[in-house]
């Protein structure tokens, strides 16, 4: 036993270099929401589009799974993401939009040319509604249980390969919860 | 075309470390804006992330300093303005991380390795020490006793 004594700080540094390569992988932009597994705080942005009557909280618990994304007109990585709702919302997933730090006829004009995949939809011109809900930058995808609370938040886009691989068996799952 | 890049080099070492806050964010009562300078020191930036807020240029930075003043105009105690933040953000953006359970191996894995190291080295040195010898028997005490009598002679 005493023999085998000198390997300990070669073990020991090993399992600290494993540890470390591992943690290199690891993306730290992508930080867990401090509302996992809990209700987003109240909040009510006013509306989008003209005539309509914008987004709360409330929305966010009506007993079914939902999206809620934010972005922006002036947001690259969202140009990917947005035919991805488009065709979600056609296939029935409930998605709602927070327009974050843009300007209201910018945020209308997006999506004027790019289609609405959005029910509710809320505008935040100065993005104190979206620091409320701990919004780093755009875009970002809250996934909403059926009792209002986060299971998950996406930051960056959500690509075909990310719904397929992570948010669309997130919503399976949350939509078969009682 | 290198003495464009040299002379463009060195201008770039020039930039130093400029404060990110702009005149227009800033408290007119220099003892409030001491202290919201001071607590967005110690808050990270969460779109660059080892920056402070208040080196970041970044958009979210501007508008976390703006509330981080307006909460401190409103009489928030620094702990109250750095919760505020926190609340939103996560324990992440506190540059000096607070002492609790899940903090502990990060405030004292450190001096934990040291400790370790240390035994080990203390064994190690215990264990190469020179054996100290026997003592005499009483038989070899009388003879050295003898000895040391005869050679005391002179």
């Amino acid at each position: 036993m005493k023999r085998f004594l000198f390997l300990a700080p070669i073990v020991a540094f090993v399992a600290v270099l494993v540890a470390f390569f591992a943690g290199l992988g690891r993306d730290p932009s992508t930080l867990p929401s401090v509302y996992l597994g809990k209700p987003l705080p109240a909040f009510a942005a006013p509306p989008l589009r003209p005539g309509d009557i914008g987004l709360t909280n409330e929305d966010l618990d009506r007993g079914e799974p939902v999206l809620l994304n934010a972005f922006a007109s002036w947001c690259g990585p969202c140009r990917y993401e947005h035919p991805v709702f488009l065709k979600l919302r056609r296939e029935g997933v409930a998605i709602h939009g927070l327009n974050w730090k843009d300007r209201p006829e910018d945020g209308q004009r997006w999506l004027a040319e790019r289609g609405d995949p959005y029910i509710r939809l809320g505008s935040d011109p100065t993005g104190r509604t979206g620091i409320e809900l701990g919004v780093a930058g755009v875009p970002e995808t809250f996934v909403i249980d059926k009792r209002g609370r986060v299971r998950y938040r996406h930051v960056g886009a959500v690509t075909p390969e990310v719904w397929d691989q992570k948010i669309g068996p997130l919503m399976a799952k949350l939509r078969a919860e009682s | 075309m290198r003495r464009i890049l040299l002379v463009a080099a060195s201008l770039a070492l020039l930039a130093g470390p400029a404060a990110a806050v702009n005149p227009d964010e800033q408290l007119a009562d220099p003892a409030l804006e001491a202290r919201a300078h001071k607590i967005s020191k110690d808050l990270r930036c969460v779109v660059c992330q080892n920056q402070s807020i208040d080196d970041s240029d970044a958009a979210l930075a501007r508008d976390l300093r703006i509330i981080l003043r307006e909460r401190i105009t409103a009489g928030d105690t620094d702990e109250q303005a750095v919760g505020f933040i926190v609340q939103r953000y996560g324990s992440f953006v506190q540059l000096k991380p607070p002492l609790r359970a899940d903090t502990i191996a990060l405030w004292f894995g450190p001096l934990a390795v040291l400790l370790l190291g240390a035994l080990g080295a203390f064994a190690y040195m215990r264990a190469r020490a020179p054996q100290r010898a026997a003592a005499l028997t009483a038989d070899e005490e009388a003879e050295a006793a003898r000895l040391l009598k005869t050679d005391g002679a002179d």
